[in-house]
């Protein structure tokens, strides 16, 4: 088949990633008019945009394995669009949370990212995907060039402070955030295995 | 080869999950219409109960001095927002995971440091002293509020029928362990079965509520029936729900919460704005009901009550004793 074949269904492809992401989003609308937001909506924003985060920062680091283990080399042309997200939903999480939740009270800002540990991983994460978000285009890549790469691994620190955000917040059932570090976990993993992988069959052989 | 066995169940005879809910209800209104009618259920509440939603109302309670005016929490909000892990962790959980949870018949067990062990229904609690209505603030240690209007009475009043002795330096409340009628049990979350405690002198002030209602009617599932503890300036895990023991004591006792996480909740949990928790900010509270534009409010000593119980605490130093 030709390449734009190809090309024209990544596009398509795209196109459906880019409105399915948007729904979390439009729920959280369609609840919000509907006072269906429950007794603490504010709190319910929170709770969901900082969850989706979390779920787009696992999407885009499972980009990696997806095309390594299936050898579908497109899987990582969708990887930028989903950590797009990941910071569009993290920075409603902080909107909600600066806005909504302390109304710009600055000082009591600063005093809950400093005396919590939870809220100061939290910010940190956001803060370190700033950088990342502001060098996802084309041109910036070409102008970082190897330097690029070695940026963007800061995504790991990222998803190791976000899973501890989450870990830290809850107050006794910890069964979800162990799921999602579960998971990250899992995709660090698989990178490692991918890795050594012709280490690992070579050992196998020998034996 | 697999061979595919006719099933004995057409499908067309298999109840949608819609219909098997309503059947369910019909169900239980059924029993329940039948338990009002035969007096067993209601007899001692003097009231009226509703059978499709279990709702039974409490007749007659007096006002009292102790309520704030502020701008009540929608029942809505009081029902459906709860930290009760016995039915979940969840906030949503305890109203759903409650609906099997039968609060009578209901008997409390009363014991240590008293003249004489006793055992009390619930229905005699209910003739034990005058019901008031009492609208008390209430602040969740997660910095959350809400302004409820309950029914119940001192629980000094219950504590005057005891007849502790010398001995009870302190009240230990136990509530119900039963992981059929309480799911939540089933994950150990907390050491089961929840228990509070307070000082003598806490127990027997006026403030310290015995709630057997709210809004005017019977204690909902989801808020602890058919009795809890209500503690109006401390956060609200003290207050311990669905009550079964009541034992006086001479030590402290070790709460629930203080063996979870030794280091975040001591045994007087006192509403303090000063004294910071190392998740949650304590010098500000979001009071529920307030839609998504409403600032957060400042948090008051002793949750506003300074006035009532700050000498219970004079000479104490109430960052160590958290």
């Amino acid at each position: 088949m030709s390449d734009k074949f190809f090309n024209s269904l990544i596009i398509k492809i795209k196109v459906i990633i880019f409105l399915l992401s948007l729904i979390p989003l439009c729920r959280l609308i369609y609840l919000g008019f509907n006072d269906a937001l429950g007794a603490n909506p504010i709190e319910f924003i929170e709770r969901s945009t900082g969850t989706w985060a979390l779920v787009f920062l696992m999407l885009t680091l499972s980009m990696t394995p997806f095309r390594q283990w299936s050898g579908i080399k497109s899987f990582i042309q969708y990887r930028r669009m989903l950590g797009l997200y990941m910071f569009f939903y993290a920075s409603l999480h902080i909107i909600s949370y600066v806005w909504l939740d302390h109304w710009f009270d600055l000082s009591e800002i600063t005093k809950d990212i400093i005396k919590h540990p939870y809220v100061l991983v939290g910010f940190t994460a956001f803060l370190l995907s700033i950088p990342l978000a502001i060098t996802s285009t084309k041109a910036m890549m070409k102008r970082l060039g190897r330097r690029w790469k070695l940026l963007h691994k800061l995504i790991y620190l990222i998803g190791v402070l976000a899973v501890l955000h989450f870990l830290w917040l809850v107050k006794k059932d910890h069964t979800e955030p162990l799921v999602y570090a579960s998971i990250f976990f899992s995709l660090i993993a698989l990178r490692f295995v991918y890795k050594h992988r012709t280490h690992f069959k070579l050992s196998v052989i020998r034996r | 080869m697999l061979i595919h066995k006719q099933s004995d169940i057409i499908p067309s005879e298999i109840a949608s999950k819609e219909t098997f809910e309503n059947r369910r209800t019909l169900i239980k209104a059924a029993g329940a219409s039948l338990l009002t009618a035969s007096g067993i259920c209601t007899g001692f509440i003097n009231g009226s109960a509703n059978a499709a939603t279990g709702r039974q109302k409490i007749n007659a309670y007096a006002k009292s001095k102790y309520s704030t005016d502020e701008k009540l929490t929608p029942y809505e909000d009081v029902t459906s927002y709860n930290n009760y892990y016995e039915f979940g962790t969840s906030k949503t959980d305890p109203s759903i995971e409650s609906r099997l949870f039968k609060p009578t018949p209901w008997t409390v067990s009363i014991e240590g440091a008293v003249k004489k062990n006793k055992q009390i229904g619930i229905e005699d609690i209910f003739k034990l002293a005058p019901l008031e209505e009492r609208i008390y603030r209430m602040r969740c240690v997660e910095g959350w509020s809400m302004v409820i209007p309950w029914v119940g009475f001192s629980l000094a009043k219950l504590i005057q029928w005891v007849e502790p002795t010398a001995n009870a330096k302190y009240v230990e409340f136990t509530s119900l362990s039963d992981d059929l009628m309480m799911p939540g049990q089933r994950m150990r979350v907390l050491d089961w079965p929840y228990v509070e405690g307070l000082r003598m002198d806490e127990a027997m002030n006026p403030l310290t509520l015995l709630a057997v209602g709210l809004y005017g009617e019977m204690l909902p599932n989801q808020n602890g029936a058919p009795m809890r503890l209500v503690v109006p300036w401390k956060y609200g895990f003290k207050g311990a729900k669905a009550i079964v023991r009541i034992r006086f004591t001479e030590t402290m006792p070790k709460t629930a919460w203080m063996k979870a996480g030794p280091n975040e909740y001591g045994f007087y949990a006192n509403v303090n704005p000063t004294v910071d928790h190392p998740r949650w900010t304590q010098s500000s509270e979001r009071r529920i009901g307030g839609g998504l534009f409403t600032p957060r409010i400042k948090t008051q000593m002793f949750n506003g009550y300074a006035e009532q119980v700050g000498q219970l605490y004079s000479g104490m130093d109430l960052i160590k004793n958290f």
